[in-house]
């Protein structure tokens, strides 16, 4: 198991929390928390160990290359790949979408 | 099913554990105790190295059915194989603890578990068990108030000490997906030799311990379509039906009367079983 630690831009504060995914095989859980405007923190704890290039290059693609509000993200990895761990990412934030407008 | 009914149903193990305990419950009723964001997880499992869920693979979803005071259990299976370690454990047997506490104080609180379960968890080995233990105590104090429903759906079915915990509800509702068994088949398969059970054989393997063969031999009491609202409906109708006249677990002489039927020096089959069962447990 390995953790690794990622900061990134980011917009105003996330409005809600949010949660994606599960810790099974091939997925993963996606944990959103409002963080301070401006950056977004992310820590990931993943079962591949080795990958660290791999969770910066997505995630810097997700997160650099875009204004998304700031949140702190805790995601936990049990082997998706990086399509998957994308898709919930995307989905944490689109249920935060959701939440604000309720 | 036939293809139309296929497509309008809405899958109940296709959800995940906090999508099943809100399926039961009455819309927008759910709130979640020890939620995943209060972060109680195992502290046994990082440790070993293992990737920790932050809500240790266990839904604790309190809410109404039927306008009534509910307690949803969910077990993730697809979280360790739904495992149950200290944490989870003690959410569980915690939750039905303090509906039997509502209880005597005059709310009459009810518990639905779900059941996706392959037992205890081994990196936690003692305190799981002990948890276990716990959740089998408490289920049987709320059941003496209110019944307590179990649902097993499947896919990875209810097995080794949660077996026991399934047994001891009040009502059971299994899904054709579903197996329900003390030991898993790897393990019967490697204590009695693969020419008494092959643990790869599927279609077998559901013949004996599949949620439509548990129900046919009566040691279930719904067999019902993989539905949400068939399940949900199911476990509303159950409720209804109030506390059984006997509780499975103290029918003890009848499960022994029947065990004593069983020739266990020819190979057993499903229908041999179903025929031996099929005359009851009541005593």
């Amino acid at each position: 198991m390995e953790k690794i630690f990622y900061e990134y831009p980011a917009g105003s504060p996330a409005k809600a929390r949010a949660l994606t995914g599960v810790v099974g095989s091939g997925d993963l859980e996606v944990l959103l928390e409002p963080h301070t405007a401006g950056l977004t923190t992310i820590a990931v704890n993943t079962s591949v160990d080795g990958m660290g290039q791999v969770w910066a290059a997505l995630l810097t693609r997700i997160f650099a290359m875009s204004s998304l509000p700031a949140a702190k993200i805790e995601i936990n990895d049990f082997g998706a790949t990086p399509g998957v761990v994308r898709m919930r990412i995307e989905q944490a934030f689109e249920e935060l979408q959701f939440a604000s407008t309720k | 099913m036939n293809t139309e009914q296929l497509l309008q149903r809405d899958s109940f193990i296709e959800l995940n554990a906090r999508s099943r305990a809100s399926a039961l419950l009455d819309a927008g009723s759910m709130r979640e105790l020890i939620g995943p964001f209060d972060r109680v997880t195992s502290p046994w499992l990082a440790l070993q190295g293992v990737v920790t869920q932050s809500d240790d693979g266990v839904v604790v979803a309190k809410g109404t059915c039927d306008g009534q005071p509910t307690v949803v259990l969910a077990i993730e299976g697809a979280f360790q194989g739904g495992s149950l370690g200290e944490v989870g454990g003690a959410k569980i047997a915690g939750a039905l603890e303090l509906a039997a506490q509502d209880n005597r104080d005059g709310v009459p609180t009810r518990a639905v578990i779900l059941f996706e379960t392959g037992g205890v968890r081994l990196q936690e080995a003692n305190l799981g068990l002990a948890a276990i233990a716990e959740i089998h105590s408490a289920i049987v104090d709320l059941r003496r108030y209110q019944p307590v429903i179990g649902i097993t759906a499947g896919t990875v079915g209810c097995f080794g000490g949660m077996s026991i915990a399934a047994a001891l509800c009040s009502y059971l509702i299994v899904t054709r997906e579903a197996r329900l068994g003390l030991n898993g088949p790897a393990v019967i398969e490697q204590e009695a030799g693969i020419a008494e059970y092959d643990s790869r054989d599927k279609p077998f393997i559901w013949s004996f311990t599949g949620g439509e063969q548990r129900y046919r031999s009566g040691l279930v009491d719904a067999y019902v379509e993989d539905d949400a609202m068939q399940i949900r409906n199911m476990v509303c109708e159950l409720f209804q039906r109030g506390m059984p006249e006997q509780n499975r677990s103290d029918m003890v002489q009848g499960f022994l009367a029947r065990l004593i039927e069983v020739d266990a020096s020819i190979q057993a089959t499903p229908e041999l079983i179903r025929t031996i069962y099929q005359k009851g447990f009541a005593s």
